[in-house]
């Protein structure tokens, strides 16, 4: 069976808490936090970017799989803020690696759903007997525009996933669900994103994590309390709570994988990171249900079911120990990292 | 065959402005023509120091260029452009001295110039004499590797910042007594202790200014040399050594062994012992750079040149003035032409022409040193 | 500066240096001779573990070009565990370094072409614990 041979992720150390930003736009502090369930955010330092944090948690990745990098087949990095607009952050990582040259790769954007659409090409290219190992990154360090909303949680952070065969949680099956809905967007040159405020809930977010994953569940003849943990994909801490309701999952199966109150949202890393977090706890036998979302718009849906092999599997450090690393900054460090002052 | 320097010429170091390359460099010609009464036709070759025309002025070919402007082109000689870092100026010397001693040429001109003030990134540019893609590439300009120096030989021996800032008290000391001096001013302890860091432990004060400057020497064999001269001062040693050029590759960081490696084989071939030189000239390109010069020169055992300079034994009146001119701290380092402008120095204080400044010798050293260490150049010179 | 940089983004990516089989020397960055054996060395890529130890550092206050924006910043003489020295930056606060404090490398930025140009990346430093 094919599935997760091992996971690696990064979360920068720094963070900004609410209360600062708010404090900076006039906002209420407590109304934010309370609205939208997120304490701090992380923030890429001077010296990182969507190719470091990839980097990082790929080596980390490989280092738990303890595989020949030349093994690897395919490289695919999931971001809405790769470095270049044009050349791949992928080759950055194989070379990084030492995968070699004799591999497929390709960059991929979906807004947060990118580094999802990864795995499931990997999940494809082991199943055909293309590659051996697939290597399927999400790393974000997105861009806010300064006093809009997005602000409070558009944070950095990523997650690489190794798929192939011999897993540590083997993929039962994926769904996905997608349209044309352009609820959040960026154009070319532009350098902060807009969005459609309320119209990015209902049409966008719900409609597409609640069809994938009921795609999902009636693909594969499972119902919600088949499964001990869902993670969904994390804009903030209330959006997956009531879809969760609204699929029949309950709280304490979200709870693991909700690591967007202490690092917000970070893309292309959301509900990877947040598997991440499941799978540092999780036990063999035990179910996962995965649902990501992208604006513009798509869900991907997945089930994970946990193998003996997790026992020798090294989970250390965990994502929790990385959310615990951290050092708080005030907003003009904040705005000097992510270089949003204008020289 | 014997080798001595029968005139010396020098422009005056620091900002100059109204001055370009050329007219540096012909200024300070002039001057050691004039000073050794020659005519001009009487030069059979001339050897230039000079680290980054190309980069400072936009300049190669220098060689060709000087032999135009010192209006010796018809005579056809041959005119070499040499660089080392900012051992330039003493590679040109060396190079100049093989080309007398040898018997090839009866009269060669050693000469260093540099002109960095019409780019802004002069002090960018003379860290390429340090390991560009591994060592400024990673952050490590020359003052950050000083800086690593420095730190490892206070931790290791227990220099302190006080015994740094005293060399540059006592370099712009002499440089009052210099007119051609960048700076001529005197700074106290309290001045060099509390200016702002430049890369740590290494202060403003502790850095020396890069500058404008040319210097030139005439060197001639010995018989031909009294049909000059009454003062000839003779070279009896001119050594060089190499070593790693970056300082991750040395085999100890607090040790030039480029610098004891071409003493030691000066000391040799002059027949001498350290404690046989009156008066000297180091690179202190940065403080640490003159503390390190007294140990790997041999005045004192590896770890104790702290004590040299807190006891005050190279000061102008001290056992072995150090530095008289200033050193490139006070006196300005115009790279390329450092390491002339130090064999200048020492010649006028053998002749007795070093006004204010002079001190009682009969045999002087010169030291210069390439980026951190990867060329020395020692040179001994006598009456 | 591209071509100059590619030639050695193996290299700076995966920390890979020389290793001596003549004599056994570790070297970096990697080299064509063997310094002591020359042409009787062996000289073959090897890629060290990325764990070392501080010999000495500065806090760079007059920055190199490329690291204007973090300055103050620290770099340091890092001697590998397998022996070859390094001189690399040094993601920590410059108040709680130590001589002989254990470091593991990272992959970092380094800085840019300008605003057009390539971006530089390469390995830097922290500390570990």
């Amino acid at each position: 069976m094919v599935g997760i041979v091992s996971y690696g992720t990064y979360i920068p150390r720094y963070r900004i808490v609410v209360d600062e930003i708010a404090r900076i736009w006039g906002e209420n502090a407590e109304v934010v936090k309370r609205g939208l369930g997120v304490e701090q955010k992380s923030v890429p330092g001077l010296d990182e970017d969507t190719a470091t944090i990839a980097v990082e948690c790929a080596r980390e990745a490989l280092r738990r799989a303890k595989i020949d990098p030349k093994k690897i087949g395919a490289v695919f990095v999931g971001s809405e803020s790769h470095p270049y607009v044009v050349k791949p952050t992928g080759t950055v990582v194989a070379e990084a690696l030492g995968v070699g040259n004799e591999y497929f790769c390709a960059d991929l954007e979906f807004a947060c759903k990118a580094g999802t659409a990864g795995i499931q090409i990997c999940y494809a290219m082991v199943k055909a007997g293309m590659i051996d190992y697939g290597v399927a990154i999400g790393a974000d360090t997105s861009q806010s525009r300064p006093g809009d909303a997005l602000e409070f949680t558009a944070s950095a952070g990523g997650a690489c996933f190794i798929i192939g065969r011999n897993c540590i949680a083997e993929i039962e099956g994926t769904f996905s669900f997608t349209s044309d809905t352009p609820d959040f967007w960026r154009r070319e040159g532009q350098p902060y994103p807009s969005h459609g405020g309320r119209f990015t809930g209902q049409p966008a977010y719900f409609r597409h994590i609640f069809m994938a994953t009921k795609g999902l569940l009636e693909k594969l003849g499972l119902k919600p309390s088949d499964f001990n943990y869902v993670v969904f994909h994390q804009p903030n801490a209330k959006f997956p709570m009531r879809v969760a309701k609204m699929l029949g999952f309950g709280k304490e199966q979200v709870r693991a994988g909700l690591v967007v109150p202490y690092i917000g949202n970070t893309y292309s890393g959301s509900s990877l990171i947040g598997l991440a977090s499941v799978l540092d706890v999780a036990k063999p036998g035990e179910r996962i249900l995965v649902t990501s979302y992208g604006s513009g718009a798509g869900s991907d849906s997945f089930s994970f079911v946990v193998t003996d092999k997790i026992e020798e599997f090294e989970r250390n450090p965990t994502v929790l120990d990385k959310i615990r690393e951290c050092e708080f900054i005030d907003y003009g460090t904040y705005v000097k990292f992510m270089r949003k002052i204008r020289r | 065959m014997r080798v001595a320097v029968i005139g010396v010429g020098c422009s005056k170091f620091g900002e100059l402005w109204e001055m370009g390359f050329r007219d540096i460099m012909i200024s300070a010609g002039v001057e050691a023509l004039e000073d050794a009464n020659l005519e001009g036709k009487e030069i059979d070759a001339i050897y230039v120091g000079n680290m980054s025309a190309g980069r400072y002025v936009g300049q190669e070919h220098i060689a060709s260029l000087i032999a135009d402007y010192s209006g010796l082109a018809d005579l056809h000689i041959p005119c070499v452009r040499v660089e080392a870092g900012d051992a330039s100026g003493g590679v040109a010397l060396r190079q100049a001295y093989m080309a007398v001693a040898s018997g090839m040429h009866d009269v060669v001109i050693a000469a260093g110039a540099e002109k960095v003030t019409d780019v802004p990134n002069a002090v960018e540019i003379l860290s390429s004499c340090a390991d560009v893609e591994w060592e400024v590439f990673n952050g490590a300009n020359l003052p950050a590797l000083y800086a690593m120096i420095a730190r490892m030989h206070m931790r290791r021996y227990g220099t302190k910042e006080e015994d740094l800032a005293m060399v540059s008290v006592k370099n712009h000391k002499n440089a009052t007594l210099n007119p051609k001096a960048m700076f001529r001013r005197e700074i106290d302890l309290e001045t060099a202790l509390n200016s702002p860091y430049v890369a740590e432990p290494l202060r403003l004060f502790d850095c020396s200014p890069i500058c404008d400057g040319a210097s030139v020497v005439i060197l001639a064999s010995e018989d031909v040399a009294r049909k000059y001269t009454d003062t000839p001062i003779y070279i009896e040693a001119c050594t060089q050594a190499s070593d790693y050029l970056a300082l991750q590759s040395r085999r100890d960081i607090t040790t030039m062994d480029s610098v004891v490696q071409a003493s030691r084989q000066a000391y040799k071939i002059a027949g001498i012992d350290p404690k046989d030189v009156d008066v000297v000239e180091v690179h202190d390109s940065f403080t640490i750079a003159e503390i390190i010069a007294y140990e790997d020169l041999g005045f004192v055992e590896k770890g104790r040149g702290a004590e040299l300079v807190r006891e005050g034994v190279t000061m102008l009146d001290g056992e072995i003035p150090v530095n008289p001119s200033g050193g490139l701290k006070a006196f300005g380092h115009a790279v390329g032409a450092t390491g002339i402008r130090q064999a200048v120095e020492i010649v006028l204080q053998l002749r007795g022409d070093a006004g204010k400044r002079q001190v009682d010798a009969e045999r002087g050293l010169s030291l210069n040193v390439g980026g951190t260490g990867g060329t020395a150049v020692v040179t001994v010179f006598s009456r | 500066m591209l071509p100059k940089f590619w030639r050695k983004i193996r290299f700076r990516y995966g920390l890979i240096g020389s290793y001596c089989e003549n004599c056994g020397n570790y070297y970096y960055p990697p080299r064509n001779l063997c310094p002591r054996c020359r042409r009787k060395g062996k000289v073959k890529e090897v890629q060290f573990s990325g764990y070392g130890r501080v010999l000495s550092w500065s806090v760079v206050h007059d920055a190199v070009e490329n690291f204007w924006i973090s300055k103050p910043y620290v770099v340091a003489l890092i001697e590998l565990d397998e022996g070859a020295r390094i001189i690399a930056p040094l993601d920590c606060n410059p108040r709680e370094i130590e001589e002989g404090m254990r470091v593991r490398a990272v992959f970092r930025k380094f800085g840019e072409d300008g605003e057009e140009g390539i971006i530089h990346y390469g390995t830097k430093f922290v500390p570990i614990g």
